[in-house]
């Protein structure tokens, strides 16, 4: 062998050192990939039913994942998943709040809750009557009805079949100018001339009363046709 | 002399005139222009030096005169033509100066009045003052204790006397009572005076919407009236005996306007007990009512017995229209309208049983401006005449046991007081002056 041959693989022998150090240097092991971050918490709340009335119940549902800490707000800790029964005073809107390592997430639900009826006559009957049976008014001297008397005092009588529990006085009165005892028989007969309409329209007779005041108890004082008309009337008073 | 001349025959046209005037409203020749006595009363004279004398002698003095002067059947002759010193005893009594001019008198009514102890004396003559050999009509002598109530229960007890005595037999009203309704203690409720005027005094406490229509017992021991309680009007009860409400049955419906029969044996009241405004009877407990008319849905009201039989009822119902006086026999039959027209409320039944007084509005309408006035007729003609004349709302007469009298209601310029006049429209006074008073009623004796 020659020198050369000798040299050539020596040179190669250098180059691939001088390559294989090179690369050691370069290429260290690459380190493991950071674990995934932790997934965000999720939250769910609902509440059945979601519109009560006051003192009645509802229930309220949550589901949640990726979860360690859950709490409701007015209730407290809870499981990730559950359910409670809750009664609610006034509307109320519940707040959970679920908390992981991935982060945080809420839910809410609204509860409605309608106030109680009064009984036994509803807020809303007491209405309807004042503005469906009104008062009746009367010519000077005189106990007939007028002919829209006589049609209001129809569509007062449909009303007062539909709510039979409503029972209620008629007042007869009178104005100032008349005698006095003559006014106290004629207060009574406009009373009953309110009452025998409705009675013949079908009202039950055992929901009335009447009662006159003549021109004893007037709902105004001054001496002039307005005020005189004001006073001869058949007053309609809802008994509680 | 002509100058005295000229005045009297002044007097006498101005006197004659208003004579004609009052004549010309009386058409029911009812017997009222009985010729009156000229009756004199000095001032009683006062017995004994005690102070205490002189108030009581004049509270007696006027008391006396007014009973007098307001009985109806006397010409109280004026005390300007007494002579100047009057007679304490009969011993001073000088007839002839009574009888002759100027005092003119037929009668003298003197004597004399004071304290005595702790009591007061009275000792009082009637004289005929034309019979001077057997002058005295009657000698009376009263002696309790001394008050301005007995000062006047003396003059009011000697004037009776007087009255009964001239006034062919019928009782004097002096020491009669009128109830009615007073809104001064801020309720209406009932009250109670003299029928003067004198010593008004409630009766009822009851605080209620009002109390109305008061009407006393014929035997004046209880009244029953109308009052507003929780359900309605109901008729109650008072006793003066016992000076309180005292039990009485309550109906259904609207109750008012009771009335006595003069035997106190039976009410008739007005009552929608049924269903609808009715004249009904009960027994004076207020049992057993009994229904009198027919209606179909009027107003009928205000019940008033026949005073004298007790067998007929006047009473007022809308059964036309407006309010006109009706009477029915006490069984409620052979039902008779007395007014014609217009607007006529409030019944009285004289105590002869001859005549309605009622409240009349002769031309009425929405809107008409006229008056109300008292109106008196005669039942078995249905004559009438006109009794009040003024402006004003006169209502609920309400005749004097003596059926001389007439007690009513007048309202003018929003003020509502109560007033007496004779039967034939004269001699109008109040009898209240503050209150709010209405609805007398007249005591039975």
């Amino acid at each position: 062998m020659k020198n050369r041959t000798r040299q050539f693989i020596v040179l190669t022998l250098l180059a691939a050192l001088l390559l294989i150090a090179g690369c050691e240097k370069k290429s260290t092991a690459p380190p493991p990939p950071p674990p995934p971050p932790p997934p965000q918490p999720t939250a769910s709340l609902s509440a059945n039913p979601d519109s009560i009335q006051a003192g009645q119940s509802t229930q309220l549902t949550w589901r949640t994942e990726n979860a360690t800490d859950v709490s409701i707000e007015s209730i407290g800790k809870v499981d990730p998943n559950g359910s409670k029964t809750v009664s609610p005073a006034d509307s109320t809107t519940y707040r959970l709040i679920a908390k992981g390592p991935g982060g945080t997430q809420d839910a809410t639900a609204r509860v409605t809750v309608e106030a109680m009826s009064t009984t036994p006559v509803t807020e809303s009957e007491e209405q309807m009557f004042a503005r469906l049976v009104q008062d009746v008014f009367f010519d000077y001297d005189s106990f007939a009805l007028r002919p829209e008397t006589t049609q209001n005092l129809a569509s007062a009588s449909q009303f007062l079949q539909q709510h039979p529990n409503l029972r209620f006085t008629i007042e007869g009165h009178c104005d100032e100018r008349g005698s006095t005892e003559y006014n106290l028989a004629l207060g009574d007969s406009r009373a009953a001339a309110v009452r025998d309409q409705l009675t013949r329209n079908g009202v039950s007779a055992d929901r009335i009363k009447t009662i006159s005041y003549g021109k004893e108890k007037p709902f105004c004082s001054e001496s002039n046709e307005q005020c005189w008309q004001q006073n001869r009337r058949g007053h309609f008073v809802l008994q509680k | 002399m002509i100058k005295r001349l000229a005045v009297l025959i002044l007097l006498s046209l101005v006197s004659s005139s208003l004579l004609y005037a009052q004549t010309d409203w009386i058409r029911t020749g009812t017997g009222l222009g009985v010729e009156k006595v000229r009756l004199a009363v000095p001032d009683f004279k006062a017995a004994g030096a005690d102070p205490q004398t002189a108030p009581l002698l004049t509270v007696f003095n006027q008391t006396l005169w007014n009973d007098l002067d307001n009985a109806g059947i006397f010409d109280l002759v004026s005390k300007s033509f007494y002579p100047l010193s009057v007679p304490g005893t009969p011993a001073e009594l000088q007839l002839a100066t009574w009888s002759n001019p100027p005092v003119n008198a037929s009668m003298v009514a003197f004597g004399n009045f004071g304290v005595s102890g702790s009591n007061v004396a009275m000792q009082g003559w009637l004289y005929d003052a034309r019979n001077s050999s057997a002058p005295m009509v009657l000698g009376k002598q009263y002696s309790d204790p001394a008050s301005p109530d007995n000062a006047r229960l003396h003059a009011h007890r000697f004037a009776d006397e007087i009255i009964f005595r001239l006034g062919g037999g019928i009782n004097g009203i002096a020491e009669t009572k009128v109830y009615f309704i007073s809104s001064r203690s801020g309720h209406k409720e009932v009250w109670q005076m003299d029928y003067d005027g004198a010593a008004q005094s409630q009766l009822t406490h009851l605080g209620s919407i009002a109390s109305l229509s008061p009407r006393v017992s014929p035997d004046n021991t209880r009244i029953i009236f109308s009052s507003f309680a929780k359900r309605g009007l109901e008729l109650m009860m008072y006793s003066l005996e016992l000076g309180r409400i005292v039990s009485f049955p309550t109906y259904n419906g609207t109750n008012i306007s009771p009335a006595w029969a003069p035997d106190g044996s039976k009410i008739a009241f007005s009552s929608s007990m049924h269903g609808h405004s009715e004249i009904y009877v009960a027994d004076s407990a207020g049992a057993n009512p009994k229904r009198l008319t027919v209606s179909s849905g009027h107003p009928d009201s205000s019940p008033a017995w026949n005073a004298k039989t007790g067998a007929q009822i006047a009473f007022v119902s809308g059964r036309t229209g407006e309010p006109q006086i009706y009477i029915m026999d006490a069984d409620g039959t052979n039902v008779q309208r007395m007014t014609d027209t217009g607007y006529a409320v409030s019944p009285s039944w004289s105590p002869n049983g001859q005549l309605l007084t009622f409240a009349w509005r002769r031309s009425y309408g929405a809107g008409d401006p006229g008056g109300q006035d008292i109106y008196l007729m005669d039942v078995t003609t249905r004559q009438w005449v006109q009794l009040t004349h003024d402006s004003g709302v006169n209502d609920f007469p309400s005749w004097s046991p003596d059926g001389r009298h007439i007690v009513y209601e007048s309202r003018q310029g929003g003020r509502s007081e109560i007033r007496s006049m004779l039967a034939d429209g004269t001699k109008q006074h109040a009898l209240t002056s503050s209150g709010e008073n209405s609805q007398p009623n007249w005591s039975w004796k």
